[in-house]
């Protein structure tokens, strides 16, 4: 065993499999995560078998030894049965990858959509033009703060919650039914990444107004302007930030603006 | 009635404006011409800026090999100019014949700068003729700094030419705010319309990735002929420019991503509608297989110095500690690799609670992103430092001290880069973006000072023996030919992402595209053509080193001078 465990070919051969179960098994147990999509896990495979690759055949020695136990199961006739066997075994290896890649499937093959598009320079509201870039949500800059987000909070509870759910994670009563899944707004990748003019915009516009490349036709998300007022809506961002504790992005100021 | 002729008016101008090109179309035509003319282009700015460093240093440190080296390449760049002047004019005539419209409009505009750039053309040509064709008669004294400041010469004309060059792709990608579809060509001011967002940004960038994509260059050319050498002492010559090739490439890597993060804050800081279309939007995905064949290049470069270490004498000293700078590069290529928002199927986002994974989610964003390839350079960097000490040992009363000090500059390097990287997911956006700065100052001031501490200790070292050139294993030479390979189709990944910016815009927000390529093409169709272009430039410069070969024998001869180590 120990024979074993000191030869570069079965150590790289474990790490290979060490690797796989941590990826695919460990990370998922882990507090708070979930499993791991079999892009990534494939991804992180290819890097892994890479960086073992490198550290066998960075050194004469031990590149040697590495392909001593191949090199023998090729050419010793005492090794016929292994070969054969090693030989039956890849093939059927590849033919099940292949016959999981070309078998019909009843779910929706993964897809390259874009969760944050790019937002247009500028959009129409109910006939008004709104420019978005440099803009910051005027309620903060207006009124009362308490009156706002008691509003938004109406907004939310009498619009948002049957998606959104009740904690704002994307988990409504109606998520289930949907795909994709509607946004979970306590996760750091989604408001927290954006300024108040784009969620306005998505509020706004909904999944009918969504570039191409975010495609629109693949969206649940009802076009709010239809149904709310722009302030209603600027309330319910600010009640959004508010709830989840997150900031917005804020715009950088250039050296000609700051002038 | 007066509406209706102007209708007219456009469909008959719009009808005037474009050309189709036959099979392909005339995005696709145009999109190969201009992308092998660049490739050609960064091969004949690259390779002079090698040549003329590798010719100082066979004057000043009094070494032929560097001589020969650089006559060597010299010699490729004449057919490699045939080449990209071929190119360049099959893309203008492309471009005026099946976009004539915007032609017209840019030549309104850059017409002037136009004809700077052909004439400056004109006067590099000759300058290369000279420098070549002079070597053997300027060998000696100061004719030789003569021959030297032509070479100095030619990368000024060169480098004069991108910047031309650059300022006519950057004012499509990135105009002047004031200049709108309603302002007439021949009223913008040449200058203005130089002076853009973007041009600076690119030509530095442009610059320092011509020098990576040289030296990656010269290594595949060497590895090439080192594969393909009949003696010990062909192979010894070829090992050793295949070596000097990636010290370059690689040094002058570790800067470039600084450069390209001062163009994506330009291109940001001008519309953050591009920079999110760049960076959020689909164009991201092309930043995940960038993070990919960045990591490819890390790995190679490094894989390169670690098999070159079997044949330096005292190298067994260090060789255990590259398995553990191993480990960081592929961590840190895992990192880097991991998308934020991830491909995955109904069942896995159901599992996800989304597009973004709840755990590794947090490895997508830009905090870890920044820490990860701040740590690959500093493990690169390291990997350079041990390969230059191999074969010498310090003789200076303080090495110990120095050692300590360099070893104290990693690990605060690190640590600044670390501990920027975990704050950054507690800060708002616009404190994180401040925060790179911090980290890669940390990195470079650790590259300067631990160079310059190496530099001076190294005075007077004792030598372990000469470095064994050409006791390479084949295996490493296909490492050169990776880098090489890797860097053509960066070059063509990332372009592709710089210009599709721009989606259905000629010249953002002012001409729009209106033929029915507009839209912007798909990740897939993309990467064919992107894999077409790389295929076409790779086997032109296969050919142009084949005929390299054909036209005269190699400059290779026997030294007896020992190779010293570059950096020494």
């Amino acid at each position: 065993m120990r024979t074993y465990l000191r030869h570069p070919f079965w150590q790289a051969a474990g790490l290979l499999v060490l690797a796989y179960l941590v990826i695919a098994f460990v990370i998922p147990l882990l507090p708070g995560s979930a499993m791991v999509p079999s892009s990534v896990v494939l991804q992180y495979m290819a890097t892994v078998l890479v960086g073992i690759l490198i550290w066998v055949s960075d050194e004469e020695a031990r590149w040697t030894q590495f392909k001593e136990p191949l090199h023998e199961v090729l050419v010793q006739p005492r090794l016929k049965m292994v070969r054969n066997g090693l030989l039956a075994a890849v093939t059927l290896v590849v033919g099940c990858l292949t016959y999981s890649q070309v078998r019909a499937s009843v779910a929706a093959p993964p897809n390259l959509r874009s969760i944050h598009p790019a937002p247009p320079p500028q959009i129409t509201f109910r006939g008004k033009t709104i420019t978005l870039v440099g803009l910051d949500n005027p309620l903060r800059r207006s009124g009362d703060m308490a009156a706002h987000l008691a509003v938004g909070r109406r907004v939310y509870y009498q619009n948002c919650v049957p998606c959104h759910g009740d904690h704002l994670d994307g988990q409504g009563h109606f998520a289930a039914g949907l795909n994709p899944l509607p946004a979970n707004f306590q996760d750091n990748g989604t408001i927290a990444q954006l300024t108040e003019s784009f969620v306005f915009w998505r509020v706004a516009k909904g999944g009918p107004g969504l570039p191409r490349e975010g495609t629109p036709w693949n969206s649940a998300m009802p076009a709010w302007e239809d149904f709310l007022t722009e302030d209603e809506i600027w309330s319910v961002v600010l009640f959004l930030y508010d709830q989840t504790g997150w900031k917005p992005r804020t715009w950088e100021v250039s050296a000609e603006a700051a002038k | 009635m007066a509406d209706g002729m102007l209708l007219l008016q456009a469909a008959a101008d719009t009808a005037n404006a474009y050309r189709d090109f036959p099979w392909i179309g005339s995005r696709a035509a145009v999109w190969i011409a201009a992308e092998v003319h660049l490739m050609f282009a960064a091969f004949v700015l690259g390779v002079p800026i090698f040549a003329v460093v590798a010719e100082a240093i066979g004057i000043f440190g009094k070494d032929q090999r560097y001589d020969r080296l650089s006559k060597e390449f010299t010699r490729l760049l004449l057919i490699a100019y045939s080449a990209t002047a071929i190119w360049g004019a099959v893309f203008v005539f492309l471009l005026s014949t099946l976009y004539s419209g915007l032609w017209a409009y840019l030549t309104r505009i850059f017409g002037p700068s136009m004809w700077v750039y052909v004439s400056i053309f004109f006067l590099e040509s000759f300058t290369l003729y000279l420098y070549y064709y002079g070597w053997d008669r300027w060998k000696y004294g100061r004719a030789k700094i003569v021959h030297w400041c032509l070479g100095i010469l030619l990368n000024i004309w060169g480098t004069i030419v991108m910047f031309i060059a650059d300022s006519w792709l950057t004012y499509m990608m990135t105009p002047p705010r004031d200049i709108t579809p309603q302002t007439s060509p021949a009223s913008i001011k040449i200058w203005h319309a130089i002076l853009n967002h973007t041009w600076m940004p690119i030509n530095i960038h442009r610059l320092i990735g011509n020098v990576v994509f040289g030296g990656a260059i010269v290594g595949a050319y060497a590895s090439y002929r080192f594969l393909a050498s009949r003696s010990d002492e062909e192979r010894a010559h070829y090992d050793w420019m295949g070596y000097v090739g990636n010290f370059i490439a690689m040094s002058a890597l570790i800067v470039l991503p600084f450069a390209g993060y001062w163009l994506g804050r330009e291109i940001y800081q001008y519309d953050q509608s591009l920079g999110i279309t760049m960076m959020g939007g689909f164009m991201s995905w092309l930043w995940v297989i960038q993070a990919f064949l960045i990591a490819v290049l890390f790995l190679a470069g490094n894989y390169y110095l670690w098999v070159g270490m079997g044949r330096i004498p005292g190298a067994e000293r260090y060789q255990p500690y590259t398995k553990w700078l191993l480990v960081v590069l592929v961590l840190g290529a895992l990192v880097w690799g991991t998308p934020h928002t991830m491909i995955a199927d109904s069942r896995e986002l159901a599992a996800m609670g989304g597009s973004h994974h709840p755990l590794l989610g947090a490895l997508g964003v830009m905090s870890a992103k920044n820490t990860a390839v701040n740590l690959m350079i500093l493990a690169t960097f390291l990997s350079f430092l041990l390969y230059r000490r191999a074969n010498i040992r310090p003789t200076v009363p303080w090495a110990k001290a120095g050692t300590r000090i360099q070893a104290a500059m990693f690990v605060i390097a690190a640590g600044v880069v670390l501990f920027f990287g975990i704050r950054g997911y507690f800060v708002e956006a616009i404190v994180r973006i401040g925060y790179s700065v911090y980290q890669v100052g940390a990195v470079l001031a650790c590259i300067v000072f631990v160079t310059l501490i190496d530099v001076l200790m190294a005075r007077g070292a004792q030598s372990l023996g000469a470095i064994q050139w050409g006791k390479m294993p084949p295996r490493s030479q296909y490492a050169l030919f990776i880098l090489a390979v890797t860097f053509t189709w960066l070059m063509g990944l990332m372009g592709f992402a710089r210009s599709g910016i721009r989606q259905h815009w000629h010249v953002y927000g002012v001409i729009q595209d209106m033929t029915p390529y507009a839209a912007t093409p798909a990740l897939g169709y993309a990467a064919i053509m992107i894999s077409t272009c790389v295929l076409i430039f790779l086997s032109l410069v296969g050919f142009i080193f084949w005929l390299g070969g054909l036209a005269e024998k190699s400059t290779f001869v026997p030294s007896t001078v020992e190779a010293p180590h570059v950096g020494h």
